[in-house]
């Protein structure tokens, strides 16, 4: 076994990665950028090395600052963990040139799975299922129109070069294939600089079920079973799960076996994964091959109680198999859900900023938390937007899925936008806790996940206005400490003399004010709400616990929590997550600091510098000139762009206070 | 938020912070027209004494505000700054809602002023977990003396239930002192048509002793809130903390009605001294020309007596809903808790 390992990392997979080097008594040493020079990979490795700047092109991807660092270290190997160099044939190479050892399956398994076109010829070889299609080398266009309609429309194009969505088309009539492939040749050629092009079956409602397998050099080779990664975004997956719902037997073996074929096919060594694509008939086919760590790997770990990366490191330093197929079994059910830093109501747009606050749900034999990132952290431009991996596990799925859905309500971050709400969402939704799964699930179930209509929203503000009520009361009741802590004066009720207690506010929704006024009916222990919204009218009672509201609507009783964070509320309830905030009264834009006359000599003095020329175009807080008084300089900075037409002094020249110094115009 | 001018100018001028909002609120001692006939200048509201001149240039007002909105938000500020701690020396429980629903005076109280209603039914709505420990139980009980509390602030209650003897008042006079030896509020319950008059009660000193009640009332230096739930005639609002006694507060119920005397008694204390002219002069004067006579004068009573009428003047600090009196009670006695209660000197108690 190794004594010391380089992680050729960042994140939550170096810190995975080094938690487990740890425990099996390896030494590890972190690399590090310049934007990471805080991170928290770096405190929990033995040594750091500093490789280069934030973008990873000049850090992460710099296959010879790694091997230096793991010269200078004495590192006896490099974990690539994924990403980065995870798949780079060339640095596994340099790794072996370098004594290194690169842990991961040997170079050759690498480049005979860069390429999907080769990869596919191989898997055909080795009798592994393959999505009918045509993948020729150099394939011309009239060859590809042929092989599409043999295979039947629709049919789906792709990039043989291409990966995440880029250079693909649906084509579902024969009419539109030359148009869609035009297209897609220059994506393709545009985004891979290769516009050579694959056809293959389209599968109406594929799911993503992914087996992963391990080799080791002595020929031992085992599969721990599927995944089932479905649910994605812009091809990205974000909910994983284990083992996949509904697989029989027969099938889970024959993919497993399947899975080893491709394996053995290419001598695997390692961790890996075999991408299929399951059609509702049960009959699946290759898509491709992994030939590294999956991020959703913890899934496989819980059900299968085993350590992935302690396997790998195993398998490289040249050991067997811990266990082989028997001894391997399947322990309830696992899920995964992606926090990223992004925004689901805006195509997931990634988010970028500071984690003002961050706790993630309480781990536990059932909650597991894999982050790279602590509290204060910045989310940057320049790496993956991925905050944590929410790991969650128990006997069956519909338990694990409750576990996963309380968890994410759990799960506080601010500072920025995530896809909490979103994760959450798709936890609560019918079709997943029924597990119709396929690819298109998102956008299958668009109108459930996203919430599209503020209609939906609006049946959720009695909670929300119950919840700003009893926190507000609870707000009122902490601030008040001392003797007079039972003064009718801190009641934050809208009493009123001769008049009923009504509670005027209004609730902002996804930008719209709701009038949400609010009656207090009785006192004491008979104290209710009634709620107005629209036309509706509800009687609530409601008890706040922390973060979770009892509330008892019309006589429905349910708990929700509710999470403050950036001055709004999220609320997780049984429609889903809502954001909302109490809207607060427009107090105008600030200016109250007098715009005095900026370009006034504040005092007699001298005029020292002039910074600018006469007619100069200058921009905002640009240095004008210079004027010294009283032994103090003084700047005069523009006030915002615009242009300076003329200085009223020279250089060296005395001004009285309160003297006009230059003419200033403003760009607008 | 809007103009201050002339003598109103003084205000915002001597206040400790002040808040104007931009082109809304304008300070000036002269405004335009003033200024315009007096010195011929011509000049804007604005230009004069707006917020612009003020927060940048005058000075005389401090925080320029974008709107009213803006403006009440920095008034919370202010206030938020005083570094003020509100010095409550009193023995304050936590607070309790009464056992019985306040809601149930409504039920409790007439609207016609001559029917009677116990006073301590209008207590167990009012005070905390409706626990009233009554002093003197059994003596002068026309007047019901006990401590409560209100809130959780302790209170002595003073409440009438029926006319006040001699005994009665007797007994006011030595609770309002317990309670001012004691730095507790007073609380009166307001329901008096007055002290007991005829020979015997004369005779028994009534006057002396109702002396001693509104002597100390009128010396006790702890705050006193006064509620009017009934009748308030004659010396019996001296004695029950009227207006003129001094309560921090005194609100009134809309079934109350205020007078001197009651409006029968004043038109037949006429009428009496009508009659006796004319028999005096010989002329008789028939039942019909009596309740002619009379009639003007209970309309005037009934009128002036009413609590609107009352507290259209000033009379009191508001007519109030019953099932509210709790309520009314609790902020005004916390209100009054923000200064220290004084030492109590009375005055001679005559013997």
């Amino acid at each position: 076994m190794f004594s010391k390992i380089l992680v050729a990392n960042r994140g939550e997979i170096a810190c995975r990665i080094i938690r487990t080097a740890r425990r099996m008594g390896i030494s590890t040493v972190a690399v590090y950028s310049e934007a990471d020079r805080e991170a928290l990979h770096v405190s929990m490795a033995d040594e750091a090395v500093f490789i280069g700047p934030a973008p990873p092109r000049e850090s992460y991807l710099r296959i010879d600052r790694i091997l230096d660092a793991c010269k200078v270290t004495g590192a006896q190997a490099v974990h690539p963990g994924y990403g980065f160099l995870s798949e780079n044939a060339e640095f596994a190479r340099a790794c072996a040139d370098s004594a290194i050892v690169f842990i991961g399956p040997p170079v050759n398994a690498i480049e005979a799975m860069g390429s999907k076109s080769a990869a596919k010829n191989i898997m055909e070889a080795a009798g592994v299922p393959l999505l009918p299609g045509y993948h020729e080398a150099e394939p011309s266009d009239e060859a590809l129109a042929r092989a599409a309609m043999e295979i039947g429309f629709p049919v789906l194009l792709k990039a043989v070069a291409g990966g995440g969505g880029k250079g693909m088309r649906r084509v579902d009539q024969p009419d539109q294939f030359s148009a869609a492939l035009e297209a897609a040749k220059r994506e393709a050629a545009s985004s891979f600089g290769n516009d050579e092009m694959l056809v293959e079956k389209y599968l109406s409602a594929p799911r993503h079920v992914e087996v992963q397998v391990f080799c080791d050099r002595h020929g031992g080779a085992v599969y721990l079973f599927e995944r089932d990664c479905s649910v994605q975004r812009r091809h990205q997956k974000i909910i994983e799960e284990a083992p996949a719902p509904g697989l029989t037997q027969e099938l889970r073996e024959a993919m497993g076996e399947a899975a080893l074929r491709a394996a053995r096919a290419i001598s695997y060594e390692g961790a890996g994964t075999v991408e299929f694509l399951l059609d509702a008939d049960g009959s699946f086919y290759f898509m491709e091959m992994n030939t590294r760590l999956q991020v959703e790997h913890p899934v496989t770990e819980m059900i299968t109680r085993q350590d992935l990366v302690a396997w790998q490191l195993r398998v490289a330093a040249g050991e067997t198999l811990p266990l082989n197929q028997q001894g391997l079994q399947i322990h309830g059910h696992a899920f995964e859900a992606r926090i990223y830093a992004e925004d689901p109501d805006h195509d997931f747009l990634p988010a970028t900023g500071r984690l003002n606050y961050l706790q993630p749900p309480e781990e536990s034999t059932h909650v597991r938390v894999d982050t790279g990132v602590l509290q204060g952290d910045e989310v940057s431009v320049y790496y993956d937007p991925m905050i944590a991996k929410l790991v969650v596990w128990d006997e069956n799925r519909e338990r694990a899925l409750s576990r996963l859905g309380r968890a994410l309500s759990e799960y506080r971050v601010s500072g920025l936008s995530t896809n909490l709400s979103f994760l959450y969402n798709i936890a609560v939704s019918q079709p997943f806790g029924q597990a119709q799964l396929s690819t298109h699930f998102i956008e299958d179930h668009r109108d459930v996940l996203f919430h599209s209509s503020d209609q939906d929203r609006v049946k959720d503000l009695p909670l929300a206005s119950l919840y700003l009520l009893l926190n507000m009361e609870r707000d009122s009741r902490r601030r008040v400490g001392g003797k007079d802590h039972w003064s009718p004066w801190n009641a934050s009720s809208a009493w009123r003399l001769n008049q009923p207690s009504i509670h005027t506010g209004a609730i902002v929704l996804n930008g719209t004010e709701y009038d949400v006024p609010v009656q207090e009916i009785g006192s004491g222990k008979q104290r209710r709400f009634l709620i107005t919204v629209g036309d509706d009218s509800v009687v609530a009672t409601g008890e706040l616990d922390g973060n979770s509201l009892y509330a008892d609507i019309n006589g429905y009783r349910q708990r929700v929590e509710v999470v403050p964070h950036d001055g709004m509320y999220t609320l997780f309830g049984r429609r889903g997550a809502m954001q909302f905030a109490l809207a607060q009264p427009d107090v105008g834009q600030d200016d109250g600091h007098a715009a005095a006359d900026v370009f006034s000599a504040p005092m007699h003095g001298v005029i020292v510098k002039l910074l600018a020329g006469a007619g100069e175009t200058v921009t905002k807080g640009q240095p004008l000139l210079i004027m010294e008084a009283m032994k103090m300089e003084h700047t005069i900075c523009a006030p915002e762009d615009g242009v300076v037409t003329e200085f009223y002094f020279q250089e060296g020249e005395q001004v009285g206070g309160g003297v006009e110094l230059l003419n200033f115009e403003n760009k607008s | 938020m809007g103009s201050c001018t002339a003598g109103g100018a003084y205000v915002p001028a001597m206040a400790d912070e002040s808040i104007i909002v931009k082109e809304q609120g304008t300070i000036f001692l002269g405004g335009p027209p003033l200024v315009r006939a007096a010195t011929g200048e011509v000049v804007t509201a604005e230009e004069l004494g707006g917020a612009d001149v003020h927060t940048r240039e005058s000075g005389v007002a401090d925080h320029f505000a974008q709107n009213d909105h803006h403006a009440l938000k920095l008034a919370r500020r202010a206030v938020s700054r005083l570094n003020r701690v509100k010095p409550v020396e009193l023995d304050v429980a936590e607070a309790k809602e009464p056992l019985y629903d306040p809601k149930e005076i409504h039920g409790i109280v007439s609207s016609d002023a001559r029917r009677p209603f116990d006073v301590s039914e209008i207590i167990a709505r009012i005070v905390d977990g409706s626990v009233f420990d009554e002093f003197k139980a059994r003596y002068g009980t026309t007047l019901v003396c006990g401590f409560a509390r209100i809130f959780g602030y302790p209170v002595g209650v003073v409440a009438n239930n029926g006319i006040l003897f001699g005994e009665s008042a007797q007994k006011g006079a030595h609770f309002v002192e317990l309670c001012g030896q004691r730095k507790i509020p007073l609380v009166f319950l307001q329901n008096i048509t007055g002290f007991m008059v005829g020979k015997q009660y004369e005779s028994e000193g009534i006057a002396k002793h109702g002396a001693k009640m509104v002597t100390a009332v009128s010396s006790v230096q702890v705050p006193k809130f006064t509620v009017i739930i009934g009748n308030s005639y004659g010396a019996g609002n001296y004695g029950m903390c009227g207006r003129a006694y001094e309560p921090r507060f005194l609100f009134t119920w809309p079934n109350a009605r205020i007078s001197v005397m009651g409006g029968e008694q004043a038109a037949g204390v006429l009428a009496q001294v009508k009659r006796d002219q004319k028999e005096r002069l010989g002329e008789s004067w028939s039942d019909q020309e009596e309740t002619a006579f009379k009639q003007p004068i209970l309309d005037r009573y009934e009128e002036q007596g009413h609590p609107y009428y009352a507290s259209a003047r000033l009379w009191d600090d508001g007519v109030i809903d019953p099932a509210q009196t709790r309520q009314v009670l609790g902020l005004a006695i916390s209100a009054s808790l923000n200064s220290p209660i004084e030492e109590t000197r009375f005055g001679v108690f005559r013997m």
